[in-house]
């Protein structure tokens, strides 16, 4: 079977597809949000959603962690369908999403927040996992005993990663990680998924900063009008003219 | 005036009855920092328990042992009643689950008037006029009991919301439901394993409260309407505010009992309730909206 439109010539195939989304129908009551969604996300890669405000990316990414049920569609994750299953089995199953706007638990402790990382996967390696986190995050380390509502934006944001890292991934959800954050700390935002992924972990990029994510994605989409206008890999992608008319809306 | 040691009579005699009170409230101060919702039903579930452990003691089993019984027992019902009825009839409606808890507590209180009628039962048990001597007051052993019961309870509770990861689970679906369930919290489990606490905790006060009190169907009212005002008093939501609101309400009543009368004794639990109100008025409602 051939590789899917502008995937890495021969890194993984189709059947081999960590995440695999099939005309996903997905929204709130009435108002459907995603119209047919069709995602492959293979293993070791990084794959970028762009769009721009309210077009979907969040909703997508709740669909996939079991937050929103999909009106239609399959999401198949390890070759096991999880579209009818609740957030605990999808946590369980390897698939971390890392929230828009952190969520991360403000009244306990920066240690307590990455326990609860653990609470439904990976609680055995749980205190090998938190220096790796710290290893990852000195900062972190300084602060584990403060709570967390109290650090600052950028801190907080690399907790709610340093959490969902406690559950060990097979992949990492990450939506708008730079959001909110000084250019400098969104530039270490990116190097940091570059290196995540330099050692072996596969992402799916939710963002608005879309030539830096063009710039380290494998292969992204721009999402409109519930669907993917434009999908490439990232090189291309961040080439083509078409990106600017679709995701501006021109 | 009074002679200093009536005085600290009166406050030691309050700080018991006002241990029974914090129990009271910590388990509706919990149920609402984690759910959102004030639960109606919680005197019912008390007078409930209250009954529960009369007809154990009826049965031969004295109410401190009855509470080793009566307390899973209670959270296993309240755990049930939220996951099955509270929760699903709610439709995720805080409005709905306020509806549902008033209803819940009309049944209750109505089946218990049914089976049992509105008289008041009373039970004796070894212990209810014995006294612990401090030397200057005489205490009654089943409110000393009640103070130390309350203790271990309110010391177990802290250790499981602190030490473990169901109690970290807790506390984590009371400030951020969403994160909590992407790192794979049951937040449905949650929330009914918070009710079933809640029940647990009553029961816990039913059992050390029987010996010294009577039941009957509307027993549970009084207590509950201390509770508000502890809860209020502490900061909705605030474990520790409930155990320390619980003991000064408790004081306060003793005191105010004292010096204006025993009948008097409840008025300055309702002044308290209206100050309370009126400094922090967003201690009622604030926490939610
Ligand atoms: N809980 C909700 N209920 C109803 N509509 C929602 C809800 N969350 C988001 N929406 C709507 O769904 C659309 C997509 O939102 P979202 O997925 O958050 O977009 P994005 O993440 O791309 O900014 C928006 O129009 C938004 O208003
Ligand atoms: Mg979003």
């Amino acid at each position: 079977m051939a590789p899917p439109n502008g995937s890495p010539r021969g890194t993984w195939r189709m059947a081999e597809a960590l995440l695999s989304v099939r005309g996903l129908v997905a929204g709130y009551g009435e108002t459907e949000v995603l119209r047919g969604v069709d995602l492959e996300v293979g293993p070791g890669e990084i794959v970028a959603v762009l769009g721009s405000n309210g077009v979907g990316k969040t909703t997508l990414n709740k669909t996939l962690s079991g937050v929103i049920r999909a009106a239609a569609g399959e999401i198949y994750f390890g070759g096991q369908r999880i579209d009818h299953l609740a957030p605990p089995a999808i946590v369980a199953a390897g698939l971390i999403h890392v929230p828009e706007a952190r969520r991360i638990f403000p009244d306990m402790s920066v240690r307590e927040n990455l326990e609860l990382g653990s609470y439904r996967r990976g609680k055995a390696e749980r205190a090998a996992n938190i220096e790796k986190v710290f290893d990852t995050f000195p900062r972190l380390r300084e602060r584990r005993a403060q709570l967390a509502g109290t650090l600052s934006g950028g801190e907080q944001q690399m907790l709610a990663i340093g959490r969902g890292l406690m559950g060990q991934p097979r992949l990492l959800i990450l939506d708008e990680p730079s959001l909110g954050l000084s250019p400098l700390l969104v530039e270490e935002m990116f190097a940091l998924i570059v290196h995540l992924n330099a050692e072996g972990m596969t992402i799916l990029l939710v963002e608005q900063n879309v030539m830096q994510s063009l710039a380290i994605a494998t292969r992204a989409h721009v999402l409109e009008n519930g669907r993917f206008a434009l999908s490439g890999r990232g090189e291309d992608l961040a080439r083509d003219p078409e990106l600017e008319k679709t995701y501006l809306g021109m | 005036m009074f002679a200093p040691e009536i005085v600290i009579a009166a406050v030691i005699n309050g700080l018991l009855t006002g241990a029974v009170y914090a129990l009271v409230s910590v388990a509706l101060t919990l149920v609402y920092g984690v759910l959102h919702i004030i639960n109606f039903a919680h005197g019912a579930i008390l007078t409930a328990a209250m009954f529960a452990a009369f007809f154990a003691e009826q049965a031969g089993v004295d109410p401190l042992i009855a509470v080793f019984g009566l307390a899973p027992l209670f959270f296993v019902l309240g755990y049930g009643a939220q996951r099955y009825i509270i929760g699903p009839a709610s439709h995720g409606e805080d409005s709905n689950t306020l509806l549902v808890t008033l209803g819940l507590s009309i049944l209750i209180e109505n089946a218990l008037l049914a089976a049992f009628g509105s008289d008041t039962r009373t039970i004796d048990v070894p212990y209810g006029f014995s006294t612990v001597d401090l030397g200057f007051v005489f205490l009654p052993a089943p409110r000393v009991i009640a103070f130390a019961v309350t203790c271990v309870t309110a010391t177990l509770l802290w250790a499981l919301l602190k030490k473990t990861d169901t109690g970290k689970a807790i506390r984590a679906v009371a400030k951020e439901k969403l994160g909590a369930a992407l790192v794979g919290i049951d937040v449905a489990h949650v929330y009914a394993v918070t009710f079933g606490l809640g029940a647990a905790c009553l029961a816990i006060a039913a059992c050390v409260l029987l010996p010294s009190y009577y039941v009957q169907p509307r027993v549970g009212d009084a207590y509950v309407f201390v509770a508000f005002t502890v809860v209020v008093l502490g900061g909705m939501g605030s474990a520790p505010g409930a155990m320390i609101g619980g003991l000064f309400i408790g004081v306060v009543e003793s005191l105010s009992g004292l010096y204006f009368g025993e009948s008097l004794g409840q008025l300055g639990i309702f002044v308290i309730f209206i100050l309370a109100l009126l400094v922090r008025p967003t201690g009622l409602f604030g926490a939610r909206a």
